[in-house]
Parts: C-alpha cells; sequence; structure tokens
C-alpha cells in the first residue's frame, strides 16, 4: 500500500483562508457550468423520465461544434478571439438542438413517450439501451469525424484573470458563469411562462393527464428533449474555451450531471441548476483536503449522502399512491 | 415459471450448451480464438450474474463493475502481495463480492427505481478514483513459471474455457434454482409489484439483499478469473463505466429476466464487439463502436424486450394458433376440500381493535381519531366518499403507512410498527383498489406467491393455492397469465392470493368498484363464502348498494372521521351520512320529506 506523501510542515488549518476562499471562487465559476448542463439533463429527465446515457457525448458534441464555429467557421476571426468562442458556444445549441430533433424524431421516440412513460415497466429496458447505443455512436463517430487527438479553444480570456484581493478569478470562467446564469434563468422563464413551456411541464408531471387535456405529449418531449440537449451542447461550449476534450470527454460529466439532477431534485429544473453548483463547489473544495485525484470520489460521497438523507433532492418532493 | 421450459428440459439445455462450447473450443484452432470464446463465457457469467438480482427483482444496478473489479483486485492483489493463487483467491474473491453486495445493499435499498439505480452508479466509480490514488494504475500479475498449474497458468488455453464454462455452469444452475424456488417466485413477485408483494407477507428487504449478494458474488469470481486470464489489471478496465454497460447491455439484449437472455447476449454481441474491432479496429478508430451502437439500437427497435422474449412470444402464438386454443388452458386443478383452520377465537370477541388512529400528510388530516372494533367472524363495511381516508386507514392497518397517534391491536397483539409482511404474517391479508397482480405469471403463481407466508414449503404453498382459487371459484383459469384475466377474474385471483395464507382477516378494498352487475353477484357470492368459512371481512367501498345487501355492520367514515356506525339499514337513514354524500341541500330536503 502507499500512502500519500506526509504534508511538509503543520498548520492548525490544513488550508489558509485564501486557499478557501479561491476554491470556493473555482468551485461557483465551474459550478455555472455545470448547473447548465444539469439543467439539460433535468429538462430530459423531468419531462421523459429517461435515463439519458449519451447526454454527456451531447455534451462532446457542444465542444467541437463550438470549436469548429470559432475556428473552421471563422468566428474568432470576425467577433475577435475573446466573443468568438461565446458566440459560437451559443450557436452550438441551435446545431446540436436540430441534431437532437432528428434523433429523437426517428429513434428515441420509439421507445419512449406517452405509451412507455412508465419507466418502471418493461419499456425502460429499451430506453436503456437505446441511449447506451447512441452514446457509443457518438463516441466513436466522434473518433472518426475529429480524430483522438485533444482540442482546445483558444482564447485570452482563459489565460489572463481578475484578481480581488488575493483571490484569482479567470476571466473566461467568469465569462462562462455570467452566460450559464442567464441562459438558465432564460430557460427558467420559458418553462414558467410561455405556452410551450407550461405544456412541457404538464406533459412532465402526468403524460397521461396532459394526453387529455390536448398537449401532445410526443411533441413536448421532443421539444424536451432538444431543448436538454442544446442547452448541454451551450455549456459545452462554454468549457471548451477553458479546457482540451477528446471524442470521450463526454462520458466525465455524465456522473457530474446526474449527481447534479438528483441532488437538485428529480424532476426540478430549478433544483438542477443549484444541484450542478454544489457539485461544482464540492469537487472544487474537496481539493483542500482530499488529493486531487479523489475530488470525483468526494462528489459520489455526497451523492450517496444526499441520496439516503433527501432522496427527493434540495427542491424535489415524493409522491408515492398505493 | 410461466416463462420457463420445464426444470429437466433447462438442465438438458444447459448440459447441451456446455458440450457445445466444449466441441467449439476442442475445434477452433487459434488462441485468439479460444481467448474470445473464454470471454464470452466470463461476460455471460456477468450478465448473468446482473440478471439474478436486476432481471428477476427489477432493481437495476448501474454499477456491476463494483462487484467485478473486486473480484480481479482480490486476485491481482492476492498473487502480488501474498503470492496467494487464484484457486484461493476467486472463492475469496467471491466472498468478497458478496460482503460488498451486503454492505452496498443495507443502504441502498431504501432506494427505488430510478434513485436505486443511480446510486448503484456510483460505487464502482468512486472505488475507481480510489484504487487510482492507492497506486493501483496498473497490477500485471506475476509469472509463476515454478507452478503454472497451481497458479491457473496453462500454456494451453482451452483449460480457461473449461474453467470459464465451469463457472457460467454453476451461474446458471443457481439461476434455475432461484427461478423455481420460493426465492426467484419472491423476487419476481417484487418486480412486477413491490407493495403486492409485501403485503403479502413476502420479506422484500431479505430476498433483494440474498439476490444482491449471490449477484455480487458470482460477479466477482468472473471479475477474478478475468484478471487471471488476461495477466494484467487497471482500475479502469474493472471498474469502468465499460463493465457496468456491458452487464447490462447483454441481458437487456437478450432478454431481461430470463435464464438465458444473459447468455443469447454474450454470444451474439462478445464475438460481435471483438470482430469488429480486429477487422475494422486499425482500419477506421472507431467504426467498430458505430456498427457494434447501431446493432444495439436496430435489434432494440424490433425487439424492445430482447430477443428472447421475442422469439419466444412468436413461438407462443404459433403454438397457440396450432392449438386453436388462445389463452386458456385445461384446468390442472382439483378441488380440495378446505383446510382445517388453526385457533379460533370465540365468534364475537373483537378481533381487530383502532383506538384513536391518526395521521396527516403536510396540512390534510387524513385519519382523525379513528375508534374501530372488527368482532371474529363478521362481515363489517367502512363506506364513504372519495377522498374520506377509507384506503389511508387500510394502509395504517396493514403497515403500509404509520399512524402519528393511536394504537391499532390484531388478536389482543399490537400492529404497529410492523412491516406490511410482518403484519400479513399474523394473519391480515388484504386486496387493492387498483388490483395489483403480478401480470407476468399465471393465476396460480400468483396466489402461490399469497400462499409463502402461511406454508411450510413450496409444495405446501402450491396445496393452499390451489385450495384458494377453488375457494373463489377461479380454479379454472389457474394456468392463465394474469395480464390476460377479466377485472372479475382479477378481482377473484387478489381475493384468492390473500385467501390462501388464510388469514383471520381480510381488508378488501373497493373489491367490487367498477364491475357490472353480472360480476357483483359472482364476487359477493365468494365474499359471503369467505365470511362463512370464519373468515372476518373488513370491506371498503364508496357505493352503497351492492354493500347494503353485503355487510351486516356499516362504519362511516368521512373527511377522516367516522361520522356514523350501526346496521345497513339505520346508517344509510342517518343524517350526517346523507349530508357526506349528497350535501347539505340534499340533507335538509331529506329532513323536511321526513317531518
Amino acid at each position: 500500500m502507499t500512502f500519500p506523501a506526509p504534508r511538509p510542515y503543520r498548520r492548525a488549518m490544513p488550508f489558509s483562508l485564501v486557499d478557501f476562499l479561491q476554491a470556493l471562487a473555482a468551485g461557483v465559476l465551474v459550478g455555472s457550468a455545470y448547473a447548465l448542463m444539469c439543467v439539460g439533463l433535468g429538462i430530459i429527465f423531468g419531462a421523459m423520465r429517461v435515463i439519458n446515457f449519451a447526454q454527456g457525448d451531447f455534451l462532446m458534441l457542444g465542444m467541437y461544434a463550438a470549436f469548429y464555429l470559432a475556428t473552421g467557421a471563422g468566428l474568432s476571426a470576425f467577433f475577435g478571439p475573446s466573443v468568438g468562442p461565446i458566440v459560437a458556444a451559443f450557436l452550438a445549441g441551435p446545431i446540436v438542438f436540430a441534431f437532437g430533433w432528428l434523433l429523437h424524431r426517428f429513434i428515441v421516440s420509439r421507445v419512449t413517450g406517452a405509451g412507455a412513460a412508465l419507466t418502471t415497466g418493461d419499456g425502460a429496458y429499451g430506453q436503456i439501451l437505446t441511449t447506451l447505443g447512441i452514446s457509443l455512436i457518438l463516441q466513436n463517430g466522434g473518433l472518426i469525424v475529429f480524430g483522438s487527438t485533444p482540442t482546445g479553444i483558444r482564447t485570452p480570456l482563459s489565460r489572463s484573470s481578475w484578481e480581488i484581493g488575493e483571490v484569482m478569478l479567470n476571466q473566461g470562467r467568469c465569462v462562462c458563469f455570467l452566460v450559464s446564469v442567464g441562459l438558465a434563468a432564460a430557460v427558467y422563464l420559458f418553462l414558467g411562462h410561455t405556452r410551450q413551456g407550461k405544456g412541457l411541464r404538464a406533459a412532465a408531471d402526468n403524460s397521461q393527464a396532459a394526453l387529455y387535456m390536448g398537449i401532445d405529449v410526443d411533441r413536448a418531449h421532443r421539444i424536451a428533449w432538444s431543448l436538454g440537449v442544446g442547452i448541454t451542447a451551450v455549456a459545452g461550449g462554454l468549457l471548451a474555451g477553458s479546457q482540451s476534450f477528446q471524442p470521450y470527454t463526454g462520458f466525465d460529466f455524465v456522473i457530474v450531471m446526474y449527481a447534479g439532477v438528483v441532488l437538485g431534485g428529480l424532476g426540478s429544473i430549478l433544483g438542477a441548476f443549484w444541484g450542478g453548483l454544489v457539485i461544482g463547489i464540492v469537487q472544487q473544495m474537496s481539493t483542500l483536503v482530499l488529493p486531487y485525484q479523489l475530488q470525483n470520489t468526494a462528489i459520489f460521497v455526497v451523492f450517496l449522502l444526499i441520496i439516503f438523507l433527501r432522496p427527493q433532492g434540495m427542491f424535489g418532493r415524493l409522491s408515492e399512491r398505493t | 415459471m410461466t416463462f420457463a421450459l420445464p426444470v429437466k428440459r433447462q438442465l438438458w439445455a444447459i448440459f447441451a450448451f456446455a458440450v457445445a462450447v466444449l466441441a467449439l473450443s476442442a475445434v477452433l484452432g487459434s488462441d485468439y480464438f479460444e481467448l474470445v470464446l473464454t470471454q464470452v463465457l466470463l461476460w455471460a457469467m456477468l450478465s448473468v450474474a446482473w440478471n439474478i438480482l436486476c432481471g428477476y427483482s427489477g432493481y437495476f444496478s448501474f454499477g456491476h463493475a463494483a462487484f467485478w473489479g473486486l473480484g480481479a483486485y482480490t486476485v491481482a492483489l492476492g498473487m502480488l502481495h501474498f503470492d496467494l493463487s487464484p484457486w484461493i483467491t476467486i472463492p475469496a474473491g467471491a466472498v468478497v463480492g458478496g460482503l460488498a453486495g451486503a454492505l452496498i445493499g443495507f443502504p441502498t435499498f431504501r432506494l427505488r427505481g430510478h434513485y436505486f439505480a443511480l446510486a448503484m452508479l456510483a460505487y464502482p466509480l468512486a472505488t475507481l478514483y480510489v484504487f487510482q490514488w492507492l497506486g493501483y494504475q496498473e497490477i500485471p500479475l506475476p509469472m509463476k513459471r515454478e507452478a503454472p498449474i497451481l497458479y491457473m497458468q496453462f500454456t494451453n488455453p482451452r483449460a480457461y474455457v473449461a474453467l470459464a464454462l465451469g463457472m457460467l455452469v454453476i451461474s446458471l444452475l443457481m439461476s434455475l434454482w432461484i427461478e423455481n424456488s420460493r426465492f426467484g417466485m419472491s423476487l419476481f413477485a417484487i418486480k412486477q409489484n413491490e407493495p403486492a408483494a409485501e403485503a403479502a407477507g413476502i420479506n422484500t428487504w431479505r430476498w433483494k439483499m440474498l439476490a444482491l449478494m449471490l449477484s455480487g458474488a458470482l460477479a466477482a469470481m468472473a471479475g477474478g478469473l478475468y484478471a487471471v486470464v488476461l495477466l494484467v489489471v487497471t482500475p479502469e478496465a474493472v471498474f469502468g463505466m465499460l463493465v457496468s454497460a456491458q452487464a447490462l447491455i447483454l441481458a437487456l439484449f437478450g432478454g431481461v429476466g430470463t435464464l438465458w437472455g444473459p447468455v443469447i447476449g454474450a454470444v451474439v454481441l462478445v464475438p460481435l464487439a471483438e470482430g469488429l474491432n480486429a477487422k475494422l479496429g486499425n482500419v477506421l478508430p472507431g467504426i467498430q463502436g458505430v456498427v457494434y451502437g447501431v446493432a444495439i439500437i436496430a435489434i432494440i427497435l424490433s425487439a424492445p424486450e430482447g430477443v428472447y422474449w421475442k422469439v419466444r412470444d412468436r413461438w407462443e402464438a404459433r403454438q397457440s394458433k396450432r392449438r386453436k386454443e388462445p389463452g386458456a388452458s385445461p384446468p390442472a386443478v382439483t378441488t380440495v376440500p378446505a383446510l382445517p383452520r388453526a385457533q379460533r377465537a370465540p365468534v364475537g370477541a373483537d378481533l381487530l381493535v383502532l383506538r384513536d388512529v391518526s395521521i396527516s400528510f403536510g396540512g390534510l388530516q387524513a385519519l382523525d381519531g379513528i375508534d374501530l372494533a372488527v368482532p371474529e367472524g363478521g362481515l363489517y363495511g367502512i363506506i364513504g366518499p372519495n377522498g374520506a381516508g377509507k384506503t389511508t386507514l387500510f394502509n395504517v392497518i396493514n403497515g403500509f403507512l404509520a399512524p402519528q397517534r393511536g394504537t391499532i391491536s390484531f388478536a389482543g397483539e399490537p400492529l404497529i410498527g410492523l412491516r406490511p409482511s410482518q403484519v400479513c404474517r399474523r394473519g391480515i391479508g388484504r386486496t387493492f383498489q387498483v388490483v395489483r397482480a403480478f401480470p407476468r405469471m399465471t393465476v396460480l403463481e400468483n396466489v402461490i406467491v399469497g400462499a409463502f407466508v402461511g406454508a411450510a414449503d413450496d409444495s405446501a404453498a402450491r396445496r393452499m393455492a390451489v385450495n384458494a382459487l377453488d375457494r373463489v371459484g377461479l380454479s379454472a383459469r389457474a394456468n392463465a397469465v394474469a395480464g390476460r384475466l377479466t377485472t372479475r377474474e382479477l378481482r377473484l385471483m387478489e381475493l384468492a392470493r390473500a385467501l390462501a395464507p388464510q388469514p383471520r382477516l381480510m381488508l378488501l378494498d373497493e373489491t367490487l368498484a367498477g364491475l357490472g352487475h353480472d360480476d357483483l353477484d359472482g364476487i359477493l357470492g365468494a365474499i359471503r363464502q369467505l365470511c362463512a368459512d370464519g373468515v372476518t371481512v373488513l370491506i371498503i367501498e364508496h357505493t352503497m348498494q351492492a354493500m347494503v345487501q353485503l355487510v351486516d355492520h356499516f362504519d362511516v367514515i368521512d373527511h377522516g372521521r367516522l361520522i356514523a356506525s350501526g346496521a345497513p339499514d339505520v346508517v344509510v337513514h342517518n343524517h350526517e351520512v346523507i349530508e357526506a354524500y349528497l350535501g347539505k341541500k340534499w340533507a335538509q330536503q331529506v329532513n323536511e320529506a321526513a317531518k
């Protein structure tokens, strides 16, 4: 057995206040991107009750879409190297939305929908396998199309930072934070205040009843699915400016996303946002006390604790009838 | 079970499979093909293990890599640090896997559905990072040239095929045993309707734990041999998501919850993936994954429940067409006289007594100080409008809900705090408002599940089930699949299921709801017969007509409170009852008419 190397010196606290604030700030900034991708997953899970294993791969698609828009399509040249990648991240949304729409139309809708809404029944098997299959195709198709070399979007923002006291705030992450919060708020307003959004929520709450109320549940599901993957793709596009990625990157985020969504409460969009944010904070703060390799283990521990102590999550509710 | 071939034929099938694998291994020329064959068998074993928990009980696990990885690391570390032979560490790995199952199951079985599945996802991945952190990035198994056989390092790859086959056969035999015993029946009931299983007296927690431990032990054994075969263990390779995914992909593809499903999945998909990898992997990296993904989706779109079920449904449809006898099989059941009843309290003594029972959900006072006494042998009715708290009352009595205040005693013993299965053991059976059948089991099997509680062994359970079916007059349909029954038959079946363990008290929840006139008479007759046989009956209804003919005492509940109690003809003229049912205005009119 090997043990972590002993610390060179001892203090009353294992970390300083600045370390703490730095980790907190990093957590909030990273967490905002997680929050946005969790909102995307939350919409899909909330509306369709489908466990989508391919969600991380749509995130990866968003990263590559933003990458090619920024470099190949010349957005970075047109808007400048700072603004261009952000515009590209936004445009990755509609592209992946459209792709998701087609995927739902031709594949996903055949194993989900009003008839197969009860995921505890036998219909769930087909759904899980289908999303696993989609995930395999996207990852390996990505390998063929994009190649296996890790890439990233070069933006001056990610290499400069603002300083507040001794705490450094990466500018790229800060912009990512603002965009994520703004977009998540827009989605929240859309779901709460538009006809489409209300129909979607009704279909999520009780698809059978929504069907009887004249809501086209399959259409609502298609919107939810496409919107969900599109939003996650924007989060991916934003992350692409500050980290390198390759076609298998998506899976690293599946756990983050599910942890965030469960933490917030399955089915709650607001909960998904806060859940993602908390996961980001936990991940970054854990590096204060745990070795770097264990930061994801910290996520799992929090995830399990939440599931056991408050399975309905922060914003969810439990409903069961006998 | 309904979908399984008879045990004897299954044993022959396993034997034939083993012979076929050995024959294939004998003709395969290359070491590479032998290795692929070994992998098919090992992945099949993992998937069979997964199926024991997830296929039979319906609790999905996305984390079987935890067990596989623990088994692999037990072997690798045992050899590296302690010079232990895999002959010892593979069984030791099984113990580790079983213990891990217990450790994981203990907290995780508090969860259901998606929460359970997602929680399981976290275990192997968390373990993965821990093993990385501990510095076990890559453990090569040391070569033992001096004693290859002692350390399972065979030069002939057929030895690994034989070993893997032996372990797979053991797993299949265990699966077969589970399918045909109380264990499997209980898991199957849990899968189809856990509350009903619990209410029928099945200790669901115990069976789920056993299934997870057994599943973990078998998966760990397969993982252990996998380490021996591949000679190197990395955390990603044994704890990674791909392992967990493989376990469920193979079983889902082949057919969940069937003995052969995982094997079918492994036999088709593992060589496909390997072959694609070998043929296409060098030409265009990634294409093999795409083809694999497309194959999975294509097959799942045409057979969403797996290959086995698709084939079986086709086959059965053809068989029944040939026989021109849709669904119903000839009754294989003979009339059995009612079994002698256990000790009986003198008729008239109070069997079930509720005192001041109250429960509220948030701001809603669902039950508000209910007092109730049901004498042994009585036929009592509880009526009340929708939402009055009737079903809640039953849920409190049989242990689904714990009241916040009050006491419940049954035959002098307190009931509060007992699990539904324990309440059932005490002699209280119940039916549900929405029939909770086990739709894929036959009528007889449904009732057998109910009989386990009162039966010493499985054959006694069968006798009791046959007897119960006879008492409700459903013997002719004993071998029909429950999913194909009419509402009347379902109600009777549920009645028989609750009746089978010979309860002293039956709780019937809206058994008459949704039935036409003709059907009604049949059910009423069955209930009266129950009562004549000495079973105490407490029945809930919200419609009065049928009840007035049936019961000898009414309790009326409204807004969680008992508002009237007495003989039927007295109660139906009670002012408060009329008000509760028809509103104040009507109550006044009735009053004026009476003046």
